[in-house]
């Protein structure tokens, strides 16, 4: 329970930060929805259902990366990490807080992207969305990690891309398998299984990561 | 308290810190001096428990959420006002009857009416007299201070003096300084470093 409350505190900490600054969410929204305008221009408006799957993949990927590589700025401009650090809190919830806290921000953002996606190539099947959700949440509880690793390094811009686009091709075979094949059963449980194995890792590591 | 013996501290091959041993039990006082480079900032995150020495022992009776340590950056959002700030720690803290102990700290440190600004709006002094309300919020039993009278008007250094005369009897004190005239009073041991 008092995990939970911290886990709060900390998410509602980060969300009205976002609300305040705006920093964040503009910016990926701005990108994805122009991605969609220029790849409707680049392409067509219609594109094999395979290759406009690609297009939408693409998308949500660098859109999260745009929002996972502000998650710890905050922190590291402020440095407030270190007050977060020595707070008798278990260390997991600050990174509990981030995920939520990027899960709603990139959520936000494909409220909006996937109708504009569904205006310029094709309208998006159940299973699809559903291989979305479930691509959002491994991709912020494995963005999160990262960023906290990023953000204590100078080559943090290089290196935020770097780590996360290996460990997101995963998400991206789940999310496209999902979206076309004919039977996406297998691939909402593969995206199920990334999601339980990285959130465990991360959680049980995190700790390691924000001390020295 | 806080006992040190023979610590030090290595970034790759440069050494900020070498063989520094300090005993502080309750009720003490310790100022450490020394120029700039001499290792007191990383001496106080070490002590903080923020990092770890490369060589020697370390001993804090202490838990980490008894620590109060203030540093050169403030730790506080500056999106965020004054009460946001503190509900927020005080909330990561578990201070007791939270609401009253954070309006009593503003109005104790001069920020009463300025509680619902951002702290972006602050000025540099200000923003220190919150440094220390955070600090002080869950009354810890270590507090741990790298020159906290920086920025600090003259108001402001007085009222910190009256925390400190307040505070110095029933806890540990460690506090950094380039201008140790200002806390021999408190003083009950002092530490000098040398350029590393």
């Amino acid at each position: 329970m008092t995990y939970a409350r911290d886990v709060v505190a900390l998410a509602r900490k980060d969300l009205l930060l976002e609300l305040r600054a705006r920093d964040t969410l503009p910016a990926m929204l701005l990108f994805v929805v122009s991605t969609f305008v220029v790849f409707h221009f680049a392409v067509g408006s219609s594109p094999s259902r395979l290759a406009a799957n690609g297009l939408l993949w693409v998308a949500i990927v660098f859109t999260a990366l745009l929002g996972l590589g502000r998650a710890f700025v905050p922190e590291r401009e402020q440095r407030t990490l270190d007050g977060l650090v020595l707070a008798p809190v278990d260390r997991s919830t600050i990174w509990v807080a981030k995920s939520i806290a990027a899960l709603a921000f990139l959520g936000a953002a494909e409220v909006v992207a996937l109708p504009v996606y569904g205006l310029f190539f094709h309208r998006l099947s159940g299973s699809a969305v559903a291989g979305v959700v479930l691509a959002d949440v491994g991709i912020c509880a494995v963005g999160a990690f990262l960023g906290a690793i990023a953000v204590a390094t100078r080559a943090r811009d290089l290196l935020m891309p770097l780590l996360f686009l290996p460990l997101a091709i995963p998400i991206v075979v789940g999310g496209v398998g999902a979206s076309v094949a004919a039977s996406p059963g297998r691939y909402l449980g593969f995206l199920v299984l990334y999601d339980a194995l990285f959130s465990v890792v991360c959680w049980a590591t995190f700790e390691f990561v924000v001390t020295e | 308290m806080l006992r040190a013996s023979g610590i030090g501290k290595r970034f790759g091959e440069r050494r900020v810190l070498r063989g520094v041993d300090l005993d502080l039990a309750r009720g003490g006082f310790l100022v450490v001096t020394g120029p700039n480079g001499s290792g007191k900032t990383t001496l106080l995150r070490i002590c903080a428990g923020l990092a770890r020495p490369t060589e020697g022992e370390l001993e804090v009776e202490v838990g980490r959420g008894e620590v109060g340590y203030l540093g050169h950056d403030p730790l506080v959002y500056r999106e965020l006002t004054a009460l946001e700030n503190l509900d927020l720690y005080g909330r990561l803290y578990r201070v007791p009857e939270r609401r009253e102990r954070v309006g009593m700290l503003l109005e104790r440190f001069g920020l009463w009416e300025a509680r619902h600004d951002r702290v972006g709006s602050y000025s540099r002094g200000m923003t220190q007299r919150l440094a220390l309300c955070r600090v002080l919020l869950h009354d810890p039993a270590l507090l741990v201070l790298d020159e906290p009278y920086t920025a600090l008007d003259a108001e402001g250094a007085v009222l910190l003096d009256a925390q400190l005369e307040e505070l110095r009897a029933e806890r540990a004190l460690l506090v950094s300084t380039h201008d140790p005239e200002r806390v021999e009073r408190f003083a009950t041991a002092h530490l000098g470093l040398a350029a590393a």
